[in-house]
């Protein structure tokens, strides 16, 4: 069997004959079980990678494989199966009038059986802990309820992998919170690929890898540590790290020696800690 | 502009099932000039707030001031159009308002709906375009052919084609990439200093609010919970914390310091490079002194 999840081979893509291509021989892999960060300034072609996972769109150039199964128009049902998404706009994704029939919804377009689908509803509500709303409207929830109830929808079809495609972007503070210790305790509980696709940088503290996207190539693959480091040339990219790294670069530029990169404020304090006071 | 609110109460669908207090009593001066920042969580009542300072809604109950209009409980504003001459809104995800042809038509078609004469809206695009930093080559191209970035841009630049004296921002930079951001409120900040304006800012973002603000209000249910300026109410961490708000990162930062080293260091607006030569400061200074 093979490691890896999701391959793209020197795949390059636009929106029409007339247009720009958004990426231009992108090649990558994300392996099995992995937690993967796309980041990139908006128009980078993030997004487009994410909906080109899916079969939502064909590449023009390249080849995309998904668990060894080449993406094509006849093999897209099969990879969506595999492949599921949480999308940007927590008021364009739902289609039933509860959040039970909500998570049903996917279950019933595969046709899985009730007593099945009843369980796997029961389950996916748990996980998100959102099981106490089963009976409400999906519209009158808080923008993070209903980012919880589309990752349920998600988890309730079993994916090998989930993508996030900037689904915490149109949250209030608590809202992305709320997904993002979600999303920590749905990698935990199961055996799933995670992709994150965000431009915030503190997103993407818990993952184990980060591809990097600049005007529609991979740009860089790194760890979060490393990245962080490299503050400068993020910001010539349109990105920025979160203030902790940027403390902790100041710092180093004071030649105090913080290692390693701090990813939070634990972190840095812990380094200064040892550096001042366990000579 | 001043803005003074008195008691302002707002009620949605009164007397029926969905009756909903969006504002309850709400008090409170801003005075022009000043660039102030609406905090609160979802549903506290900040888009509410804000649909009253250009009139899209009046008060239920009690009444506010804006410059010289008057908004009263049940009395229509007779000049209602020459308030929203002078506020412009800058509503969340403003791009989302594009509609015309090209991009120069856009960000005239405010200005020509509240009469203002051809010359006068030829002399300021060129102006708003430069403001928000977009190359004039743009205007003839249509604003769906745009980066969503620029987009952004063309519709604020429609905003500051009407020249308002209070302009109300709610959440400018939401969705934008870091840089994005930055630009978008380094502009404002810019344009508020230069223009005299006075610029109301509705955010989320608690870092923006203490580099931007000189005076925060926020909300909670409706109502105002802490006023203040930004650098004293955003050390306010438990009362900050009961409303579901969180400290500025810089101010959580050097309060878990404190606490591990016993070292304080007030915030006063210190740049990170700034905050970076202090800790070595007091952190060598405190272990010479061991």
């Amino acid at each position: 069997m093979s490691t890896s999840q999701i391959e793209f081979h020197r795949v390059s893509f636009r929106y029409s004959d007339d247009q720009p291509w958004v990426l231009d021989d992108v090649s990558f892999t994300i392996n099995k079980d992995e937690w993967v960060a796309i980041i990139g300034h908006n128009g980078s072609g993030k997004s487009t990678m994410a909906k080109l996972m899916n079969g939502l769109l064909m590449p023009d150039k390249g080849d995309i494989i998904v668990d060894g199964i080449k993406v094509t128009q006849k093999s897209i049902w099969e990879v969506r199966q595999k492949v599921g998404m949480v999308f940007q706009n927590p008021d364009n994704q739902f289609v039933g009038t509860t959040v039970r029939d909500d998570v049903a919804f996917g279950l019933e377009n595969r046709g899985i059986k009730r007593e099945q689908m009843l369980r796997r509803i029961e389950e996916s509500l748990k996980a998100v802990r959102m099981s106490d709303y089963l009976l409400h409207e999906p519209h009158r929830l808080s923008g993070g309820q209903k980012q919880r109830v589309a990752i349920a929808g998600v988890l309730a079809i079993a994916p090998d992998v989930m993508i996030l495609d900037e689904a915490t972007s149109m949250l209030d503070p608590k809202g992305r919170k709320e997904i993002l210790h979600t999303i920590n305790e749905v990698k935990q509980l199961n055996k799933l690929n995670l992709i994150t696709i965000t431009h915030d940088l503190n997103e993407i503290i818990a993952t184990d890898r980060v591809i990097v996207m600049n005007r529609g190539q991979v740009w860089l693959e790194t760890t979060p540590r490393e990245l962080f480091s490299d503050e400068q040339k993020l910001l010539e990219i349109g990105l920025d790290v979160p203030f902790v790294a940027k403390l902790a670069n100041q710092l180093k530029d004071l030649a105090i020696e913080i290692k390693p990169q701090p990813l939070n404020q634990k972190e840095l304090l812990d380094a200064l800690w040892t550096l001042y006071f366990n000579k | 502009m001043d803005i003074v609110f008195q008691q302002v109460s707002y009620i949605y669908q009164p007397n029926s099932p969905f009756e909903h207090q969006a504002l309850k009593n709400l008090s409170f001066s801003i005075a022009s000039g000043s660039f102030v920042a609406i905090v609160g969580h979802t549903g506290s009542g900040k888009s509410t707030l804000i649909q009253h300072l250009n009139g899209l809604l009046r008060p239920t109950v009690g009444e506010l001031r804006i410059g010289e209009y008057q908004l009263k409980a049940n009395e229509k504003l007779a000049n209602i159009k020459a308030l929203r001459r002078q506020v412009g809104v800058v509503f969340q995800y403003p791009e989302h308002q594009l509609f015309e042809e090209t991009v120069e038509k856009d960000i005239a078609f405010g200005p020509k709906n509240f009469g203002i004469a051809s010359a006068d809206i030829e002399r300021r695009i060129p102006q708003v375009m430069k403001a928000v930093n977009l190359p004039l080559d743009l205007l003839k191209r249509s604003p769906f052919e745009l980066s969503g970035g620029q987009m952004r841009r063309v519709a604020i630049a429609g905003v500051l084609a009407l020249e308002p004296t209070l302009l109300v921002l709610d959440e400018p930079t939401a969705g934008l990439d870091p840089k994005g951001q930055l630009e978008i409120m380094d502009m404002f900040a810019a344009l508020h200093k230069q223009k005299g304006l006075t610029t109301v800012l509705v955010t989320h973002n608690m870092e923006d609010a203490l580099k931007y603000a000189d005076h925060v209000i926020i909300l909670e249910n409706g109502t105002k919970y802490l006023e203040g300026k930004p650098e004293d109410i955003f050390i306010e961490k438990e009362k900050l914390e009961s409303v579901q708000l969180d400290l500025p990162e810089e101010i959580q930062f050097l309060q878990t310091f404190q606490q591990r080293f016993g070292l304080s260091i007030p915030y006063r607006g210190q740049s990170i490079t700034e905050l970076a030569h202090e800790i070595k400061q007091r952190l060598e200074g405190m272990n010479q002194n061991e």
